[in-house]
């Protein structure tokens, strides 16, 4: 187990002299602390499979709300806690950050799952975040695809060891008892792919750069129009072309009507027979390798 | 109210699929062919008379049901697009399957909306991912990714950004796998990439207007503006995507008229996690984790369909061996269960919908728990069961479910299977499902609420391809475990729900005796697994390779699941490549089409029923956007 | 007459409600002491009231199947020859079929010929990436990963603590053993030996010359197994050692692991007979 939690536990250090004034802060961080672990609403809020278990955890086998995560709010005013339960799409991440700025501070996040952690089993997907720490500061990490609801219960267990931690003298630790309210999260935004405001500049320098003629690194890779087939026309005879075409080996392989041979795809096909190919050597030397061994 | 049981050689198939095919060559002989490569079937239809014959297969042929259309992009296998269609009749049997091909460049299908209005989603999706359009469809727009995002993503020749290679295994995993997260190769350090012609000065978040522009709702300035039709109380709500009750990140516009609803449109897509993107990547094998997260819920039913439609392509090959008869009979029973498991939580959601907040529900997560006890015992996890292989299954039931003590305070439980097993079907299943009528069925808050609502007609809910208790609620005999066997439901006997009011009362009633009918078919499995009992589940007698050889072929298995029809189309692309990869993944998936009929349904009723309506309908958002 | 489905409905809250008074009455402060294990009846199927576990203080300790992350088992401390020793021979089989691709392995080479030596210089697991499919230790040809029982891993910092190297992956071979004696177990029925399978081969080898070798050829097939004398008389040696500060965990465990060796045996020489028959 990563997580020591006696030492967040311990909150009262020896007080040298000159923060003598500040033992009634201690005491009084602990009153608050005391009161905000206690009372932690959840915002009634699922996104996947994991929102599941979250049910179940909320239900009475396990019921959270032994800890005062006593009821679920459905509006975000009301909560102190978003669970993030499941995996976070570009699409939803904006509505996700709203709800996020317009929670009252104090306010936590929890990602539970792999998924809200870091992207989880479905990172690879075009319209997957990987992890919604990329846009929220995240306080507690659930590992698991799902958690079970014990280890839900045990992350927000943790949860409330943080806050236990946690003191009102030092503005790193909770920044909702500094001057006036916290700047908002900036709401990301839509476009050809999700745009996170925050990295305009780059973004920017990047498409500059790309202007100039110079790569633009994370660009998106489209096949111009130019390099694909020549429009077909669909008629019968093509339709058996293809129809023999998939049936034949990759190797005999030849495009159903003229065009350049040398498409995308016959490229793609040739890197996959080649890297086939490669493969099959290395496996035939290991076998070669292992009769040897015998 | 129970149909008889169409027992399966009952069908009468007026004319068979063979001569089907014949009529439509018959009739449109420049348009039809058959489909002749290798592991196909069904016939190819020239585009520019698709509609017609389609017509000819619903009208003259009797296949009124339209159940799955999707876009298969066959880049350097003849460079086209392809829709594939498969329509069924409503009084059972197989599946008429019908092409139609298009080039990759500037792609072109005719809807089919005004034949089936169930393509209407279908045909979105396809021109959201692949980028066909299809004139004639009343409302093309991206359904699934947001409107002004670059490109069609499941075009084979569209990279994601964390893109490493077209198909897994990925060879920099072993042997030389240094370890690296795939935002720290990214330059934003996200999983974005951005098209070289970006305009950063022109960027705007176009994605909401879009919606309500093209919606076709009631905001409509002109009207407004004009003095006659100047009507005040017209409003736009939004509900969702972060609503209590839209069963997830789903969300409706809606437009009222003081309270009634004169017009609703899905929006979805919140959870669109490119499974079909990911699925092609994976070989056959890693799929079946990933068809977990569809319908969560009901995991042992989404295996079940994904290891049939495998098993159906790698039958046409010849090393294959059949499930075993034990094998059977435990899906058969883990299906069930976790029909039980979906139809409880449908109908506990269902009541939190329409006002019961949380104690029906609470009873029935607590017979979900022992259930899910069972599950986690058997296959290794509450939700995520990843139980079937093809061919087999992961392992044979435990004899005793035990756990064993690891951490601090646990407690072990230790139940004997069969004893656990026979207790629960037996006895407290039943009394759930008792206590559950006794709580609700004549409930009158509950009648005066359901009854009469979210009307949906039989013909409607066929021309909409609704499925599941959707479709039998509105008085269509139609389930899949006897309109197309399966498995060893044949030998099974149980009967078909069905209710003729077509509203959420109906429904309700399905959803009750289908509990019941799942409890009378675990009741004859489990004579079957004591019968069975040392038997092998692998035909065998040892698991299944890791990369199955899978021939070349297209394959469509459906099942019937909690929640509806779930199919899965797979081509395989056999040695090509030489991997073990499908070509084509396909998901129809229940919740996403069982959406299609939701404006129709609540239009005119009062905005307060629209999630009771929507919890009627019983919607996954893993399955939905998936 | 309009309220009596409503009156009906109502009686059974209250009825649940009762229920679970009842229940909690019966179990009453028993559900608090460690000792008894009337856990399993009260979360079986004869409870009849909504009992909630009170987790910290009780866990529903998990089924043998259960997967969480994956672990990899290295030999115990105490083994004679192997201790310490990686079972993973860094064959690759767990990364070609972990669906999300979250298992990165640098195979071993030998510095002198360069050759691959079986056994893994470096080991990854993204526990953010890991879909807990369990398809790594079903995979696995030398048992050498399985999947975790412990699901407390909750922490405030994943860049530093979710992706799991071979130091935090390794855990010793009787640790698998403890989770899951009966998995443990038939798989030592398939592999023959409770070591490790290239360690029984070594065995093997050496023992080849001394006695006839048709016996370890079919393990299952004997009623004493020969295989498990080996692993006996490897576990005996640390156990007599070992003695003096009292039982070991290791003299428990074979008696334990008899009691269920011979059980398994009884059942299979069952299920031969019915199928048989
Ligand atoms: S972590 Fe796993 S269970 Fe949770 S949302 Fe992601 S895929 Fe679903
Ligand atoms: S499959 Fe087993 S032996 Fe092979 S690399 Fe993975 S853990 Fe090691
Ligand atoms: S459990 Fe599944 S996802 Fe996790 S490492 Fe093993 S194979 Fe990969």
């Amino acid at each position: 187990m990563d997580l020591n939690l006696q030492e967040l536990e311990r909150t009262e250090f020896p007080v040298p002299a000159e923060l003598e004034n500040n033992i009634a802060i201690t005491s009084l961080s602990q009153l608050y602390n005391w009161g905000r672990r206690n009372s932690m609403w959840p915002m009634l809020f699922g996104l996947a499979c994991c929102a599941i278990e979250m049910i179940a955890t909320a239900s009475s086998r396990f019921d959270f709300s032994r800890f005062g995560f006593e009821v679920m709010r459905a509006t975000p005013r009301q909560a102190d806690l978003m669970i993030v339960s499941g995996t976070v799409t570009k699409k939803m991440v904006v509505p996700i950050v709203r709800l996020y700025n317009q929670m009252p501070e104090p306010k936590y996040v929890l990602a539970m799952g792999a998924c809200a952690s870091g992207g989880g089993p479905f990172k690879e997907g075009y319209n997957v975040v990987s992890g919604i720490d990329k846009y929220l500061p995240v306080d507690v990490y659930v590992p698991g695809c799902p958690p079970t609801p014990q280890a839900l219960l045990f992350g927000m267990i943790a949860l409330q060891r943080k806050i236990d931690g946690q003191s009102i003298a030092n503005g790193d630790d909770v920044p909702w008892y500094g001057i006036g309210p916290a700047e908002p999260t900036p709401v990301p935004v839509l476009g050809p792919d999700i745009i996170d405001p925050r990295q305009m500049d780059m973004i920017r320098r990047q498409a500059e750069a790309a202007a100039e003629d110079m790569a633009m690194v994370g660009q998106r890779e489209l096949p111009s129009a130019t390099q694909l087939v020549a429009a077909k026309v669909v008629t019968a005879e093509a339709t058996s072309a293809a129809s023999a075409a998939i049936s034949d080996d990759a190797l005999s392989f030849v495009l159903p009507t003229g065009g350049n041979p040398w498409t995308e795809a016959e490229e793609i096909r040739e890197k996959r027979r080649l890297r086939a190919l490669a493969r099959k050597a290395v496996r035939a030397s290991r076998r070669a390798a292992e009769a040897e061994e015998e | 109210m129970v149909s008889p049981a169409i027992a399966p050689d009952d069908v009468v198939n007026a004319v068979s699929i063979e001569d089907s095919i014949a009529y439509l060559k018959s009739k449109h002989p420049d348009a039809v062919t058959d489909d002749e490569r290798e592991g196909y079937s069904g016939v190819v239809v020239q585009a520019s008379k698709l509609l017609e014959v389609a017509r000819a297969i619903r009208d003259d042929l009797g296949f009124d049901y339209l159940s799955s259309a999707t876009a298969v992009d066959y880049l350097g296998a003849g460079d086209h697009m392809e829709m594939v269609y498969h329509a069924y009749r409503t009084s059972g049997g197989g599946a008429l399957v019908f092409k139609a091909q298009t080039e990759r460049e500037n792609p072109e299908i005719p809807s089919l909306v005004p034949v089936w209005r169930g393509a209407d989603f279908q045909e979105r999706e396809a021109w959201d991912l692949y980028g066909i359009k299809f004139p004639g469809h009343p409302n093309l727009r991206r359904i699934l990714m947001w409107e002004g995002f670059h490109g069609h993503p499941m075009r084979k020749d569209w990279r994601e950004a964390y893109y490493e290679e077209e198909q897994k295994p990925f060879d920099n995993r072993w042997p030389g796998g240094h370890v690296h997260r795939s935002e720290e190769k990214n330059v934003f350090g996200k999983n974005v990439t951005y098209p070289s012609d970006i305009d950063l000065n022109r960027l705007m978040d176009t994605s909401e207007s879009e919606v309500y522009a093209s919606l076709g709702l009631g905001v409509d300035v002109e009207r407004i503006l004009d003095k006659d039709g100047f009507e005040t109380n017209e409003l736009v709500v939004n509900m969702g995507p972060h609503h209590p009750s839209t069963h997830g990140v789903f969300r409706m516009v809606l437009t009222v008229d003081g309270e009634t609803v004169t017009s609703l449109e899905p929006v979805m897509g919140y959870l669109h996690r490119n499974h079909e993107k990911i699925g092609e990547r994976n070989t056959y094998l890693h799929n079946i984790p990933f068809t977990d997260r569809l319908d969560y819920i009901s995991s042992m039913g989404n295996n079940h369909g994904y290891v049939l439609a495998v098993e159906q392509l790698m039958s046409l090959g010849r090393k294959y061996n059949p499930p075993t008869y034990r094998c059977e009979a435990i899906r058969v029973m883990m299906v069930e269960l976790s029909r039980i498991v979906n139809h409880l939580w449908a109908i506990g959601f269902w009541l939190n919908d329409i006002g019961a907040f949380f104690t029906p529900v609470l009873y029935f997560i607590q017979e979900r728990e022992r259930i899910l006890d069972f599950f986690e015992a058997v296959a290794g996890s509450r939700m995520m069961c990843n139980y079937m292989r093809f061919g087999g299954l992961f392992g044979d039931l435990p004899e005793r479910i035990k756990s064993v003590s690891n951490l601090t305070n646990d407690r072990i439980r230790d139940y004997n299977t069969m004893q656990f097993l026979t207790e629960m079907v037996n006895e407290r299943i039943p009394r759930t499902i008792d206590e559950l009528e006794q709580l609700l069925t004549q409930n009158e808050i509950l009648l005066e609420r359901s009854i009469g609502v979210g009307v949906l007609s039989a013909d409607d809910a066929i021309n909409y391809s609704a499925a599941g208790p959707l479709l039998r609620g509105s008085g269509v005999a139609y389930d899949v475990r006897r309109a197309d066997p399966y498995s060893i439901y044949p030998e099974l006997d149980f009967d078909i729900a069905v209710e003729q009011d077509g509203d959420m009362y109906a429904r309700y009633r399905v959803r009750v005796t289908e509990l019941r009918e799942s409890v009378r078919i675990l009741k004859q499995i489990l004579p079957r697994l004591e019968a069975t009992e040392g038997e092998s589940i692998w035909a065998d007698g040892k698991p299944g390779a890791y990369a199955p050889r899978v021939p070349f072929g297209e394959a469509y298995g459906r099942v019937e699941n909690g929640k509806g029809e779930l199919g899965y189309y797979v081509v395989s692309a056999g040695g090509r490549g030489g991997s073990s990869n499908p070509w084509r993944y396909h998901v129809r998936a229940p919740s996403f089409i069982n959406l299609t009929p939701m404006g129709l349904m609540s239009t005119g009723y009062k905005v307060a029923d629209i999630v009771g309506i929507l919890g009627s309908i019983d919607i996954v958002l893993g399955e939905t956007d998936r | 007459m309009y309220g009596t489905g409503l009156a009906k409905g109502l009686m059974l809250t209250l009825r649940h409600f009762v229920d679970s008074f009842v229940d909690d009455l019966r179990y009453g402060l028993r559900k608090y002491s460690h000792a008894t294990d009337n856990f399993g009846l009260r979360q079986g199927t004869a409870a009849k009231g909504v009992i909630t576990v009170q987790y910290p203080d009780e866990k529903v300790a998990v089924p043998e199947r259960f997967r969480f992350v994956p672990f990899l088992i290295v030999e115990d401390e105490d083994h004679p020859t192997r201790s310490g020793k990686d079972w993973c021979t860094s064959c690759g089989i767990c990364a070609k079929v972990c669906p999300p691709q979250c298992i990165w392995i640098v195979r071993g080479n030998d510095p002198d010929t360069g050759r691959p030596v079986p056994e893994p210089e470096a080991f990854f697991i993204d526990i953010d990436i890991c879909m807990n499919c369990g398809y790594c230790a079903e995979y696995c040809p030398f048992d050498a990963i399985k999947m975790d029982h412990d699901y407390e891993l909750a922490s405030y910092d994943r860049t530093s603590h979710h992706i799991h190297d071979k130091e935090k992956l390794s855990k010793p071979a009787s640790y698998w053993r403890d989770i899951a004696p009966t998995r443990a177990y038939e798989e030592m029925l398939v592999r023959g030996t409770w070591e490790h399978k290239d360690a029984a081969k070594e065995a093997r080898r050496g023992a080849a010359s001394a006695r006839a070798g048709s016996r370890t050829q079919q393990p299952q097939a004997e009623v004493q197994p020969a295989p498990v004398v080996t692993a006996e008389t490897a576990a005996a040696a640390p156990a007599a050692s070992a003695t003096a500060e009292g039982a070991t965990p290791w003299s428990e465990d074979d008696a334990k692991r008899e009691e269920r060796r011979r059980k398994a045996l009884e059942r299979k020489a069952k299920r031969a007979a019915r199928s048989g028959g």
